[in-house]
């Protein structure tokens, strides 16, 4: 089958599929959200944290609580890799060196997963359960309710509450999470992924080689890995490896656990703000970014030059051949689009303008549909600035939802684009600049030297601040400098915006709404689609189009 | 010194404010002088975007002079150096700070030469005091002591004497008297006004001048403060603060500022590991390509021209913030008389009774109105003539019956005994029972008649005639209308499409008022509407989330006008309606409410338009700069160089040129608006899109290739 037919028989697949989860799922979300009710395991939590589940925050104290949840996860899963050795199922790994602990710490609590190491060779399996794993749950159950807190500020009327963080987050793990990563662990062991406690084996082969095979609790990893967007692996080659994702149909299915919560939230945000068009017109924005640059990849990759290439049908140096070329750029396209940053191909040895790609569409600022929660704030946030601009051509003070988007709305929407684009200039050049650094990022760090070295440091710095977690393969990043820069650029990634994303919740709960008129700027009509898809796709061009051009763009176009 | 206005001249400073001045090369090169002072940092400082040009262009200069002195030793960079290029950068960047700020000083010219006009027209003048004036006693203060003083000395509260010929001294209300005034100073309107104390007729504007009468004025402004010095510090936009979206769209402009700042900033370190360095004239040059210049340039240009195309309407706006809550405004009051209907009721069919002719009728109801002064009986007579009637002649012996409350009926009582009444339909029935003739048959097809009239928002007149023997009978009804202006519907509909609902306000009873709101195509109506129900109206959709604009210019408006978003104070109203209303029409002309909607619309769509031409003319630019930047080192960017520029230094050259000539081109769209019609907001969207979007993402190509072409004949690019 051609690579064409092999990527739009799978699109269309993951279309029907998404398509069909997108209602019930995103109605099942905002019920979560806006129920009333609390079950039994709930309300149990509820007394032992000493939280009152009826009181609701106002936005500063949500804030307040989602930093110091996340402080504290920070330190404990730092903690428990530091003692790893006195610790059961440590499979005798000795505790994890200090900067990468740290590093390790925040790129789980951030959701970002990205992995300086090798996890079979790092983590064992209490380290990658109660540190790793629980981080999977809570920090994608974070990223939804920072969405939900934006939603309620945006469907309120003159309240000074945006919810409870205590109750969002319980409800996000115990009532969405959980459930669904059970389900989908179970199917991905019917598909072959390996779930068991057995350590190490070590076997001889039929040749007489001596081998040693990793085992692991994997399928249960792996569920939520792709269902939180997290992205860390149980294992080094993450979904490349045969026990993470055997076959192309649990490929497919991975993409799905990927993009099911990002893509339904959209539906979650319709229903609670009552009117599903809104949900519509975001979901038709991270669609058709999503399949437009899926495509894209796919020609790239698939038309990538070299003799090689030619013989094997494809770019085909880094990419599984049982998943072939439409398998891995759709799992790329999703992985990077979604702050995932799992892999199942190395983006390194993409084409270069392929690699480039995969660069762009972390910096459209994973909103297309982006993380669980972080993608629907960060799109939201794009259609208040896009909202700003149109709501002046039509002669109104522009207004989303019935909200006026004031000085104060648009200064923390600013704020927030700029925090992303900030992080990954200033650390990619801090790379370049410090002549110590430089020494050890070009002499240590990077696989290749010249362009394709500098795109690795522009990938790892995009990655980190976008919270994706994905890297382009040839970066050796435990070193000093990275474990450092790239811990402050994942920390400040996620909690800086957050810090915006829920003042502005703040800010437009205080207000009243707006009655909608014939004067209103409509925000659901495919001209407000193409509008915001514009946006979205000016301010990251405008961005990052000279480091683009230094890295992969100068390569691709030699 | 004084504040007060000679008439004369006033007139024609009115004259002048209304033709909307035209822009040409003359302002642009008379504000030039102004335009260099505003080089002063601390100036500049006040807008971000071009403070940073300012800065680069001081940087460029610098380093421009510095490098014969110096030599080339900067480093090895990639992008030119000569020293042509380096001075014609600096010099561009010069350029276009100063055209951002003559685009400023055009629009402040513009101001000032009105706010001059008024000035020179002031001369000082003698007030006539009122020692101690009890009003209660002496009210026309025959008696009271007077103290001659100049009226710049007039306090708060101070009562003065004007007679025919004198300037009033300083704005206030008249407690006492009537006067014909000569408001041309002021309104540019050449007929004098009469001005009478109680009612809502009562405000007299300092610099007017009384023609006739005498009058006692209790003065309302302290000195300095008068209605006139507002509008000189207006017109020059001495007052003039950032309105709430003109903060909030600075604030979106200085954020992308501080972005492509540290895009810049980190080109070199990077760009040096891949040896393809930059020098500084080059990124400064990128740096003031990609900030938003074009409207960082325009953006109080803009602000000041709105508020200059109120003056133009003869508007008077208190403040910038109530020009742009008229573009928002969603819900409009408007009144009926004057706004909506011509203010008097015309003649519009004769209705007869069974048996009697439409002739008959006809020469009955004009007899009767014969001489009648009001514009009802002259539209009687009108009509009568229309439909082909030959007036019948007034009869030298006849005795005119006029109008009155109790009778609520004219006529005309001839020397033979007979007579013509017509009048309210009940009085005239009666008058007819009266003489014992009246056919309860033909009573009640009269009240039909009467009834179906009065349902379809008109006024009935029912006509009778007594014969000489004293036989009365009822001849039919005249059928009088509110004539709605013409046009008015379909301003209205445009309105509805721009989502604004019209509310009419009338003293009407419900009935006619519905006949009348169906017929304007209004969207609501408050019948029998005292001010309190007003002020309800008002709270009850603010309530809802709406923004109202109305007019208003009574007393009685006064609290209505202060809690409406937008009240606009007609000029004849009191000086409690002006000072509590947000805007001031000169004209008195309630229908310009629509207008002011209009500019404050047109005023927030000039901003996003130029705001999206502005940031999507940065495509262009980059595919002008990049290129150029890095062609040296890396050959293969140069298939982004699709416009083939001449050499990397006239690529850049011709960015930063079109970067400073379109504020230029721009400056006449800044200062007339963006067009404007009333249409559905999808509609203007897309077209703004379409022009300012997409035409920005086309026109940087264009102009860029066409300035390379011309730099490229420039020896050393």
């Amino acid at each position: 089958m051609s690579t064409t037919w092999s990527f739009i028989l799978q699109l269309a697949t993951l279309i029907l599929v998404l398509g069909l989860i997108y209602r019930p799922l995103g109605d099942y979300m905002a019920l979560v959200y806006t129920s009333k009710k609390d079950i039994r395991v709930e309300r149990r939590f509820y007394r032992l944290i000493g939280v009152n589940s009826g009181s609701e925050q106002t936005w500063p104290v949500y804030l307040r609580s989602v930093l110091a949840f996340s402080a504290i996860g920070v330190g404990l899963v730092y903690l428990v890799q530091r003692i790893q050795e006195i610790l059961p199922y440590s499979l005798g790994l000795p505790p994890v060196e200090q900067g990468l602990a740290w590093n390790t710490a925040i790129s789980f609590v951030t959701n970002t997963n990205w992995q300086s190491y090798s996890p079979e060779l790092t983590m064992g399996y209490t380290v990658q359960l109660i540190g790793l794993a629980v981080q999977n749950f809570v920090s994608a159950a974070v990223g939804i309710a920072i969405a939900i807190a934006l939603i309620r500020g945006l469907a309120a009327r003159k309240s000074t509450t945006i919810g409870n963080f205590w109750v969002d987050l319980t409800r996000g793990i115990v009532r969405i999470l959980l459930p669904l990563s059970v389900v989908a662990a179970i199917i991905l062991i019917i598909g072959g992924v390996i779930q068991n406690f057995s350590g190490f084996q070590h076997i001889t082969t039929i040749t007489g080689a001596a081998q040693t095979i990793p085992g692991g609790p994997v399928a249960s990893q792996e569920a939520i890995k792709m269902l939180g967007t997290n992205g860390g692996g149980f294992f080094n080659a993450n979904s490349a490896h045969p026990f993470e994702n055997p076959s192309g149909w649990t490929n497919l299915f991975e993409i799905v656990l990927m993009l099911a919560i990002p893509f339904s939230l959209a539906r979650t945000f319709g229903r609670m703000v009552k009117d599903h068009r809104q949900g519509y017109a975001l979901v038709s924005v991270m669609g058709i970014i999503w399949i437009v640059s899926a495509a894209l990849l796919t020609f790239l990759e698939a038309s990538g030059s070299g003799t090689a290439s030619q013989l094997a049908g494809g770019a085909m140096e880094g990419k599984e051949t049982r998943f072939g070329i439409a398998g891995s750029t759709l799992f790329a396209t999703s992985s990077t689009l979604t702050s995932t940053g799992a892999v199942n191909s190395m983006h390194d040895s993409f084409t270069s303008l392929g690699g480039g790609l995969a660069m762009v569409n972390m910096m459209l600022g994973e909103v297309a549909p982006g993380g669980v929660g972080s993608g629907l704030y960060g799109i939201l946030i794009m259609a208040i600035v896009a909202v700003f601009v149109a709501g002046l051509m039509v002669g109104r003070t522009p207004e989303y939802l019935g909200k006026k988007i004031g000085a104060r709305e648009v200064k923390l929407a600013s704020i927030y684009i700029l925090i992303t684009p900030t992080l990954v200039l200033v650390g990619t050049a801090l790379s370049f600049a410090i002549p110590a650094v430089q020494a050890s990022v070009t002499g240590t760090s990077m696989a290749n030297t010249g362009l394709h070295g500098y795109s690795e440091v522009l990938y790892a710095f995009t990655s980190a601040a976008n919270n994706n977690g994905s890297a382009f393969a040839g970066l050796t990043a435990s070193t000093p400098w990275f474990d450092t820069a790239l811990g402050v650029a994942m920390l400040l990634g996620r909690f800086l915006p957050i810090v915006f994303v829920l003042a502005l919740a703040g800010s437009f709960a205080a207000q009243d709404t707006i009655p909608t008129t014939a004067g209103t700027l409509p925000t659901h009509r495919p001209q407000f689609i193409g509008l915001l898809i514009g946006t979205v796709i000016i301010v990251s061009a405008l961005t990052y189009l000279p480091v683009l051009a230094l890295g992969p763009l100068a390569e691709g176009l030699k | 010194m004084s504040t007060t206005l000679t008439t004369p001249t006033g007139t024609a400073a009115a004259a002048q404010r209304r033709s909307a001045s035209a822009f040409g090369p003359k302002q642009l090169i008379a504000s030039i002088p102004a335009a260099l002072r505003k080089l002063d940092p601390r100036l500049m400082w006040h807008n971000p975007v071009m403070f940073v040009v300012e800065i680069g262009a001081a940087l460029t200069t610098v380093l421009a002079i510095a490098q014969p002195l110096l030599g080339t030793s900067g480093g090895p960079t990639a992008s030119p150096t000569s020293l042509t290029f380096i001075w014609s950068i600096a010099i561009w960047l010069w350029l276009t700070v100063l055209f951002a700020n003559m685009a400023e000083a055009v629009a402040e010219g513009r101001g000032k030469a009105q706010a001059k006009s008024l000035r020179e027209s002031r001369t000082s003048t003698m007030a006539n005091r009122l020692a101690d004036y009890d009003e209660a006693r002496d009210g026309g203060a025959e008696n009271a002591a007077l103290v001659r003083m100049p009226s710049a000395d007039l306090t708060l509260g101070d009562h003065v004497v004007v007679t025919a010929g004198e300037l009033v001294p300083g704005d206030g209300d008249i407690v006492w008297g009537i006067a014909s005034v000569d408001e041309s100073a002021i309104t540019g309107e050449s007929a004098p006004v009469v001005r009478e104390s109680g009612g809502d007729r009562s405000a007299v504007t300092g610099g007017t001048r009384v023609l006739s009468d005498r009058i006692v004025v209790k003065i309302t402004s302290k000195p300095g403060e008068t209605f006139v010095d507002r509008m000189i510090k207006l017109v020059e936009g001495a007052s003039r603060q950032k309105t709430p979206n003109e903060i909030a769209l600075n604030i979106l402009l200085a954020s992308l500022t501080i972005i492509f700042v540290v895009v810049v900033l980190i080109i070199n370190p990077i760009a040096s590991y891949s040896h393809a360095a930059q020098s500084v004239p080059v990124l400064v040059a990128l740096l003031v390509c990609l900030i938003p210049t074009t409207i960082g340039a325009l953006l109080s240009a803009i602000g000041i021209a709105g508020m200059d195309r109120l003056v133009q309407h003869n508007v008077l706006a208190m403040s910038g913030r109530a020009v742009e809550a008229a573009g928002d405004v969603t819900t409009l009051l408007l009144d009926k008389t004057g706004t909506i209907t011509y203010g008097n009721r015309q003649a519009a069919e004769f209705a007869t009774v069974s048996g009697v002719s439409t002739k008959v009728l006809a020469t009955a109801a004009s007899a009767a109105s014969l001489s009648d002064p009001t514009p009802e009986g002259k539209s009687i007579l009108d009509l009568a003539v229309n439909l082909g009637f030959t007036i019948p002649e007034q009869a030298v012996d006849s005795t005119p019956v006029p109008f009155t409350a109790q009778t609520r009926m004219s006529g005309v009582d001839y020397a033979d005994g007979s007579q013509v009444r017509k009048g309210a339909g009940s009085m005239v029935l009666a008058w007819v029972r009266e003489s014992g003739s009246l056919d309860e048959k033909v009573a009640q097809e009269t009240d039909r008649i009467v009834t179906r009239i009065a349902e379809a928002g008109g006024t009935p007149l029912v006509v009778a005639e007594r014969d000489t023997a004293g036989v009365a009978s009822v001849l039919g009804v005249v059928y009088l209308k509110d004539v709605v202006k013409a046009g008015i519907a379909a301003r209205f509909a445009d309105l509805r499409r721009m989502g604004i609902r019209t509310v009419m306000i009338t003293g009407d009873n419900p009935l006619t008022a519905k006949a009348i709101a169906a017929e304007a195509g209004v969207d609501d109506f408050l019948a029998e509407a005292t001010p309190e129900d007003k002020m309800e109206l008002i709270k009850r959709e603010q309530k809802d989330g709406n923004l109202v604009a109305m007019t208003g210019d009574g007393t009685n408006d006064a609290p209505a006008l202060a809690q409406a978003d937008v009240g606009v104070a007609m000029n004849t109203g009191t000086s409690a309606a002006k000072e509590a209303g947000n805007m001031v029409d000169l004209d008195s002309d309630p229908t310009k409410l629509i207008d002011i909607v209009g500019i404050g619309k047109q005023l927030l769509i000039t901003r996003g338009s130029l705001t999206t031409f502005s940031i999507a003319n940065d495509v262009a630019k980059y595919f002008a700069i990049i290129p150029a930047m890095f062609v040296a080192s890396y050959p293969g960017l140069a298939a982004l160089n699709f416009m083939h520029l001449h050499s990397p230094a006239s690529a850049i050259l011709s960015a930063v040129v079109f970067n400073a000539l379109i504020i230029i081109v721009l400056i006449p769209l800044s200062l007339r608006g963006v067009t404007y019609r009333a249409a559905s907001v999808s509609r203007i969207l897309g077209r703004n899109l379409w022009i300012y979007g997409v035409g920005g993402l086309i026109a940087p190509f264009i102009g860029i290739k066409l300035i390379d072409l011309v730099i490229s004949l420039i020896p050393g690019f």
